[in-house]
């Protein structure tokens, strides 16, 4: 089974994004901050992390860069969902070694999609 | 008391000076040294043996007419800061080193001037030394009790070692530099310090004969009293005496500036302009205490002694006849003092002048110039020192020639007469430009004239011939040209009598000549330099007009002959840096003209400065015209970069508020953006939770659990409730902040405004079992607008709500009343506000990490709505942790 960890500070969303990955035969991991996240991938190495940036404690930059230098992690791929949506953001997000990089508000179904696709690739 | 002795008690004397002037010159830097008390001390050189001795005499056979010749200088003091600062700018400015100099200058340095002054001076000074000589002998005689001693030969004379020792102090002190605009410091100390010793012992001999031979001034004054002609010693007796004070007061007032010793002391020897402050109070003090005891002492003898011709020494004679011999010796070393000083400083002075004004520019100047420059040194300070010895010789020889017949107060008069003749090119010249050479040197030789005619002619007359036939009818018993009474004017004493008439023709000659004639363009370039000594300073070498061809290597040469390799290289450089001229350059303006003739004034005189600088440049004539539009243009230019400066600075000020402004624009753009982004991040929030919820719901194929449904169902309402939360508060935020929001403002009771919020957050606060405490039951007015108060109650309650453990919070709301304000304050005790966020938490969309509940209660903007309205009652809002826990917020606010 597909693993995924998705990591936000927002309840009502993180709700939504666990519904749809449940029904898309994942197994889901939530964490509310970056540094849950990070206790979760001492245990897990999940297929897919997608993270949000401006959160609490660790943030989405510093997660990232923590999942980077864990060589156990290296097939993890990093997806960054987030409300930054401006050029500058998205090039330092994808500089910094994320593989996606998607902006709220989104599509479900195109969350799922690019995931999957991601995964296959 | 035998000879010998009281010339042992001399050396000694002399040493201990030779000490003080040597460590002064030693410490020449020393604040001891240079100081206002120091400089005030020494302008007492003033108060020579003529104070010591004649003033007594005076006062003993005339009564107070000692007093007008302290008067004057004390009038003139106050003037000094005007009169006195203009000449030693003026001095410094030109490195002037005496007053022939100064004077010679003024008129376009012109050396015959410069020579005439000279002679004015010599003709003044050297009786008066030859007097202050004749008190030391006389005294020395008296106290070696040989009263009735005349010398047999030079050798055996004491008068005559008394000469040369004060002649080698003048010259080894006087002589150190060849620069005589450079100060001596060691003669200026010792000259202060013999101004102490000379009114100590004063003051000693007053205080005894009046307290210890006398019982009080009272008791003198009572005695004297019944003497015959007591009322004509107290009184100025009429109309005729009157005008003899006056006189006599002009003459003491324009002897403070123009006797050469008193030039070299007060401008010369002046280290700082800022002196002059303390000596216009201190020196007139001086000469104030001075004068105390005189008129006591003068009573007093003519009580006990009662001989008029003895008068002048009753200051020495009553100590001696009451057997008090010490005293006497004291007395004896004080006048001794006042020689000195007077001597010393006459003979710099004098020397200087000689040297500088009559020596070398009449004769060798073209020696000079063929010579090697160590050599000029030496011959320079030779001269002066030669200068010294003559001076002082001619001086003994005078007095062996003449002064038995005179007293100590006439030859004071004379010199004062002699040197007044100065005064007009001296004073009218400072303050009018029109004064020419030519009228100067005329007005001082006719003035002159009229005073050997009606003052020194007849001294000599009657000194040989022993009659005074020819003062009593006149020449060819012509009456209008009696000596002491011309044209019938026979009221007057002969030194009033020779200084009234020689300054009507002096002043006469120098006025109408300097109208009628046109001085040359140099005169009148000096002239301006002078009078408007202030603008020039500004302009500095750059003052003097000149136009020629000169080269720069022919002026160095110049210059090396007098000062030296290193000494002109040195100020060569100062010189091109200073006006950032390149050292190569080849031609000389007129600055370096200018500089060069400065350089040199110091060593061998303006006049001299002049003749060699012109020897080596090829000067052209330059009109007067030209002349005063070439000094009017550089005024102007003066002017007019000092406006421009002025109109820089304040364009540099402008620019720097527009840089500042623009930078505020610039950060108050960036904040706009920042506000936006968050603003927009913060929408995205909601708005993404109820897309995303919509979608899945849209998209339920009827699997989805009907508890699911229902908690997004939930959360949809959850996001667009916050959603427009959000909005209402971005909007209240802007608002408040804009200051666009009207606050109602009314006078209400803070208790019952803090119960209605209390009231409505009951039921949340109970939901969560956190107690509110408001206990404070007093009733507070203030005015303040009551809705809005209760928006930031609410918002720091309910923050404070969401912070405190549930079932263990406790709330504490208080008040209190303060200096013209309110203060509130909401505690909790949650867990407090960590240490790095506590600068942070009034900024708009700052949410702390440390909050009990999850997300999505705020919107990152309470705290910022009630920094705002506070802030919008001018109050003043804040936060602190708690010593044990939670933390407390307040606000104050202001009542009337």
């Amino acid at each position: 089974m597909k693993k995924i960890i998705i990591v936000d500070d927002e309840p009502n969303i993180v709700m939504t994004l666990e519904y749809t990955f449940k029904k898309h035969d994942f197994e889901v991991y939530i964490a509310r901050d970056g540094s849950e996240a990070l206790e979760i991938l001492e245990r897990v190495v999940p297929d897919v992390i997608m993270l949000d940036i401006m959160m609490p404690k660790v943030d989405g930059y510093q997660t990232l860069k923590a999942i980077k230098d864990n060589n156990k992690l290296k097939d993890t791929k990093v997806v960054f969902l987030t409300a930054k949506n401006k050029a500058s953001d998205i090039e330092k997000g994808l500089k910094l070694g994320a593989d996606k990089y998607l902006t709220k508000p989104f599509s479900v179904k195109k969350i799922v999609s690019e995931i999957n696709e991601l995964i296959a690739s | 008391m035998s000879n010998y002795v009281l010339f042992i008690v001399i050396i000694i004397y002399l040493a201990a000076l030779f000490f003080i002037a040597f460590v002064a010159e030693k410490n020449s830097k020393s604040k001891w040294v240079n100081n206002a008390i120091v400089y005030s001390l020494s302008l007492a050189v003033y108060c020579t043996a003529w104070t010591y001795y004649g003033s007594i005499g005076i006062a003993a056979n005339s009564g107070i007419n000692f007093l007008p010749i302290y008067l004057g200088p004390v009038i003139a003091a106050p003037l000094w800061i005007v009169v006195m600062r203009k000449i030693i700018r003026i001095s410094k400015q030109h490195k002037i080193s005496s007053i022939a100099d100064f004077i010679s200058l003024r008129y376009g340095n012109h050396r015959f001037l410069g020579a005439l002054v000279t002679i004015v001076c010599l003709l003044a000074i050297v009786p008066y030394i030859s007097l202050q000589l004749k008190a030391v002998s006389e005294t020395f005689q008296i106290l070696s009790d040989k009263t009735s001693y005349v010398s047999t030969s030079v050798y055996d004379d004491s008068t005559f070692y008394i000469a040369l020792l004060l002649a080698v102090f003048a010259t080894f002190f006087g002589t150190q530099a060849t620069d005589a605009s450079e100060k001596h410091k060691g003669i200026v100390v010792s000259v202060a310090f013999e101004s102490i010793i000379k009114l100590t012992f004063f003051l000693f001999v007053g205080i005894y004969v009046t307290y210890i031979l006398f019982d009080g001034t009272e008791d003198i004054y009572n005695r004297m009293s019944q003497s015959e002609n007591f009322k004509s010693l107290i009184t100025i007796n009429g109309f005729e005496d009157g005008f003899n004070w006056l006189y006599t007061i002009m003459l003491s007032f324009m002897a403070i500036f123009l006797l050469p010793r008193q030039f070299q002391i007060s401008v010369v020897e002046n280290v700082r302009e800022k002196h002059l402050k303390g000596a216009i109070w201190m020196f007139p003090l001086y000469l104030l205490v001075f004068n105390i005891f005189v008129i006591f002492i003068a009573w007093a003898g003519n009580l006990t002694i009662g001989n008029p011709d003895q008068a002048e020494y009753y200051a020495l004679l009553l100590p001696l006849q009451n057997g008090n011999t010490f005293l006497s010796v004291l007395v004896f070393l004080g006048g001794f003092s006042a020689v000195i000083s007077m001597v010393v400083v006459a003979t710099l002075a004098l020397s200087t002048m000689v040297s500088n004004n009559l020596v070398i520019p009449y004769g060798f100047l073209e020696y000079f110039v063929k010579n090697r420059p160590e050599r000029n040194a030496k011959y320079i300070k030779n001269i002066r020192r030669i200068s010294i010895f003559s001076i002082i010789i001619v001086a003994y020889a005078f007095y062996v020639n003449f002064s038995f017949e005179l007293s100590l107060y006439s030859i004071g008069l004379m010199a004062f007469v002699i040197i007044s003749q100065l005064a007009p090119s001296f004073f009218i010249g400072l303050f009018w430009n029109r004064g020419s050479s030519k009228a100067t040197i005329i007005g001082i030789i006719t003035g002159l004239g009229v005073v050997f005619y009606t003052l020194i002619l007849p001294f000599f007359i009657q000194a040989l011939t022993g009659s005074d036939d020819w003062v009593q009818n006149g020449p060819g018993n012509i009456a209008a040209l009696k000596p002491h009474a011309l044209f019938g004017i026979d009221f007057l004493s002969p030194p009033a009598h020779a200084f009234f008439w020689s300054m009507l023709v002096n002043i006469f000659s120098y006025v109408s000549f300097s109208v009628i004639t046109k001085g040359n363009y140099r005169e009148r370039n000096y002239a301006e330099m002078y009078v408007d000594s202030r603008n020039f300073t500004d302009l500095q070498d750059s003052a003097l007009v000149w136009k020629g061809e000169a080269y720069v290597a022919e002026i160095r040469k110049v210059l090396v002959k007098f000062l030296g390799e290193t000494r002109t290289e040195r100020a060569l450089n100062l010189f091109f840096r200073k006006y950032n001229i390149p050292p190569d350059t080849q031609m000389a303006d007129a600055r370096l003209i200018n500089f060069s003739e400065k350089l040199l004034t110091g060593s061998i005189g303006g006049a001299s400065a002049k003749i060699l600088i012109s020897s080596v440049v090829k000067e052209d004539e330059v009109s007067l015209v030209e002349v005063l539009k070439i000094l009017e243009e550089s005024k102007e230019t003066i002017a007019r970069n000092k406006l421009l400066r002025e109109k820089s600075d304040e364009l540099t000020k402008i620019t720097n508020q527009l840089k500042e402004a623009n930078e505020e624009l610039l950060e108050k753009d960036k904040q706009k953006d920042e506000f936006l982004d968050t603003v927009a991040h913060e929408l995205k929030t909601p708005i993404t939770g109820i897309r995303a919820t919509t979608e899945l719901l849209m998209d339920d194929e009827d699997d989805m659990p009907s508890e699911i449904k229902a908690q997004f169902l939930k959360n949809m309402l959850q996001d667009s409730d916050r959603l427009s939360r959000l909005i209402h508060n971005i909007l209240d935020f802007e608002k408040l902040s804009k200051g666009r929001t009207q606050l109602n403002i009314q006078k209400k009771n803070i208790r019952e405004t803090i119960q209605k919020t209390i009231d409505s957050l009951h039921q949340i606060a109970e939901k969560r079992n956190i107690q509110l405490i408001h206990s404070n039951k007093s009733d507070f007015y203030a005015q303040y607008d009551e809705d809005r108060i209760v928006q930031v109650l609410t918002n720091l309650m309910s923050n404070a709500i969401k912070f405190c453990e549930p079932n263990k919070g406790k709330i504490a709301v208080d008040y209190k009343y303060g200096k013209g304000f309110l203060e509130v304050t909401i505690s909790d005790n949650g867990k407090g506000i960590p240490k790095q966020d506590m600068p942070y938490i009034f900024d708009k969309f700052y949410q702390s990490k440390n909050q009990n509940i999850q997300k999505p209660e705020g919107s990152g903007l309470g705290l910022a709505i009630c920094k705002q309205i506070v802030e919008n009652h001018n109050g003043k809002i804040w936060a602190k942790n708690n010593q044990k826990s939670g933390v407390t917020f307040g606000f104050k606010l202001p009542f009337k």
